[in-house]
């Protein structure tokens, strides 16, 4: 990511040698604020997150001291450990059914023809819509007196029509509304990428006597490749840190079958007011976020991954 | 994208599109339908079924319910994200292209890394601060973290097309005795409008579908924002599921017209995420 640094550094460096007129380079009160706010509100909240782990604060007057009590009751709570499991379910559930879904319909939209051009501006509908929006049109549509799903449910199985009332219907909802919002959004980044495959590489599969399928498998996917790692990273890190859409479709239940651990450190927080407890599960959501993304960061290179997206 | 292998009509491509159809429009037909019906007339003829007699009910009612007040607050978070994240990130985005200063080039590795913090995971030492700083329940208190957490990504995107601005231009201007203040407003701000339109509608759209900061910072009735009003008239509804609908509906107006007439910029300020 900051490889490219350097060698821009180098060229301006060049450029300005040999010439006379020194030309006006900004200094650092063009970066300062910048730098001070984001230290203020991003920088050092990752700082104090660890430290307020170690307190106990109710979010009045100030945090005490509390030792390494938050640490011992977090690595002593099956709730979080249930929440792990359920996130990393969730995770992979989300990876499995966008992945291919976005990618499907990303080729297929990256195609010229008008009606693909008018199908694809519908499809991404779902995008004008906050998580919020969405989260509660289907916590309407799944209602099982009123909603869809008393009509939709017994196709499904669910004879009363109840499917959010079972962990299996709850945890499938929520892998379909998160899906239906998101995968226009990787639908799009595979779209621009999808149009920027040369033209001339399908030209000469097709001299080769290539068909349709072989085409996609050969060309299209390992073209695309950067482009399936961008739109995973983003499907991956998001999992680990979506909460609104199971706070306001499942708000967590039935049980604790939805809770994941964002969901968890809000309930600690903002409802049991424990913030030091809730700072130690944040204080795990930081370290698995950051670790996962720079992980990522560094085993696919992802300072090339930006130029899949260049020329949109 | 031409050529033999394309021109037979792709049927496996034609299903599951249509399949894809019906899955996106059927809830929004659905939301609409809903929300111009009344409630016993979704109840007599069921959830799919389009209104047997439009009526606009539901709109008084959501207004009823304060929601001029709810997107007058969105409103002004909207605008002032935006500004905001311009007024810092424009010159930070200069400074890191054209400044020579080691401590420039260092602010934006700093910057890169924030890429990597997840916003919700420090949710509490952010609550810590802003009520520290006596800016619990004001609007304040939802753009100043949204904005900080914005600065990354769009300092990592401007900088990037600032990049593309040619060094003669900035030798004419040096030739022309201009200082770096006036580079800035009269060569860099012309030539990255459309990078700054960009980031303006990916921060903007963001700002506009908040739910994680307006929830924990704003309680009182009159500084509540669009989602979490959304979120009240779930209680204040009750069962009354078209009046819920409207609600939601309304919310996405705005940027529903914006796609309409905007579509290109609204979708290379979406997209412009994607480079992330």
């Amino acid at each position: 990511m900051t490889a490219d640094l350097p060698p821009a550094a180098a060229r301006r460096t060049r450029r300005a040698t040999g010439r006379a007129a020194a030309i006006p380079r900004p200094n650092l009160l063009y970066i300062l604020p910048a730098a001070v706010f984001f230290g203020f509100f991003a920088l050092l909240p990752l700082v104090l997150v660890v430290a307020l782990s170690f307190t106990t604060w109710t979010g009045i007057g100030d945090p005490e001291p509390a030792g390494t009590a938050n640490w011992e009751r977090l690595f002593d709570d099956d709730k979080v450990f249930a929440a792990g499991r359920t996130t990393l379910l969730l995770t992979v559930l989300s990876w499995t059914t966008q992945t291919p879904l976005a990618l499907l319909i990303g080729v297929w939209a990256a195609g010229r023809q008008r009606n693909r051009a008018v199908l694809s501006a519908i499809f991404f509908l779902p995008l004008l819509l906050s998580s919020a929006a969405i989260a509660l049109m289907f916590h309407r549509f799944l209602d099982p007196n009123f909603g869809l799903a008393a009509d939709l449910g017994p196709v499904f199985g669910f004879d009363d029509g109840n499917i959010i009332g079972t962990r299996g219907g709850a945890l499938a909802a929520i892998v379909f509304v998160v899906g239906w919002q998101f995968v226009p959004f990787h639908t799009l980044i595979y779209q621009a990428a999808a149009r920027n495959i040369p033209a001339v590489l399908y030209d000469a599969a097709t001299i080769d006597g290539a068909g349709r399928v072989q085409a996609f498998w050969r060309i299209t996917l390992p073209q695309l490749r950067n482009t399936i790692v961008t739109s995973s990273t983003l499907i991956i890190v998001g999992s680990l840190t979506f909460f609104e859409t199971i706070l306001l479709l499942t708000n967590g239940g039935p049980g604790i079958s939805t809770h994941v651990l964002p969901f968890l450190m809000y309930r600690a927080g903002f409802e049991n007011y424990e913030f030091g407890y809730a700072a130690t599960i944040a204080t795990l959501l930081v370290v698995a976020g950051t670790t996962l993304s720079l992980l990522i960061v560094r085993f696919s290179g992802f300072a090339k991954m930006r130029s899949t997206l260049e020329g949109l | 994208m031409t050529g033999a292998a394309r021109s037979r009509p792709n049927l496996l491509a034609g299903a599951l599109t249509a399949a894809w159809l019906v899955v996106v429009a059927v809830p929004i037909l659905a939301m609409i339908s809903w929300s111009l019906q009344s409630q016993q007339d979704l109840l007599d003829h069921g959830p799919l079924a389009p209104p047997t007699d439009v009526t606009f009910e539901n709109f008084a009612a959501v207004f009823d319910m304060g929601f001029a007040g709810y997107m007058g607050n969105t409103l002004m978070v909207t605008a002032a994200v935006i500004v905001l994240t311009l007024l810092l990130s424009i010159p930070a985005a200069y400074a890191v292209v054209r400044s020579r200063s080691l401590l420039a080039s260092a602010s934006f590795r700093v910057f890169l890394l924030g890429l990597a913090i997840p916003a919700q995971a420090v949710i509490i030492p952010v609550y810590l601060i802003i009520t520290k700083m006596g800016l619990n329940d004001t609007l304040a208190a939802v753009v100043l973290p949204t904005v900080a957490f914005n600065l990354p990504l769009v300092v990592l995107i401007l900088s990037g097309s600032l990049r593309d601005i040619s060094g003669e231009l900035y030798d004419a201007m040096t030739v022309d005795g201009a200082g770096s203040l006036r580079m800035m407003l009269s060569l860099v701000l012309p030539l990255s409008r459309g990078s700054i339109t960009t980031v303006s509608v990916f921060v903007g759209l963001g700002a506009w579908n908040s739910f994680i900061f307006p929830l924990i910072f704003l309680h009182s009735p009159d500084k509540k924002v669009l989602t979490l009003g959304l979120q009240s008239f779930r209680q204040e509804f009750g069962i009354n599921l078209p009046g819920m609908m409207m609600g939601v509906l309304l919310s996405a107006l705005p940027i529903f017209v914006l796609y309409l007439f905007a579509r290109r910029w609204l979708v290379a300020g979406l997209a412009g995420v994607g480079g992330k």
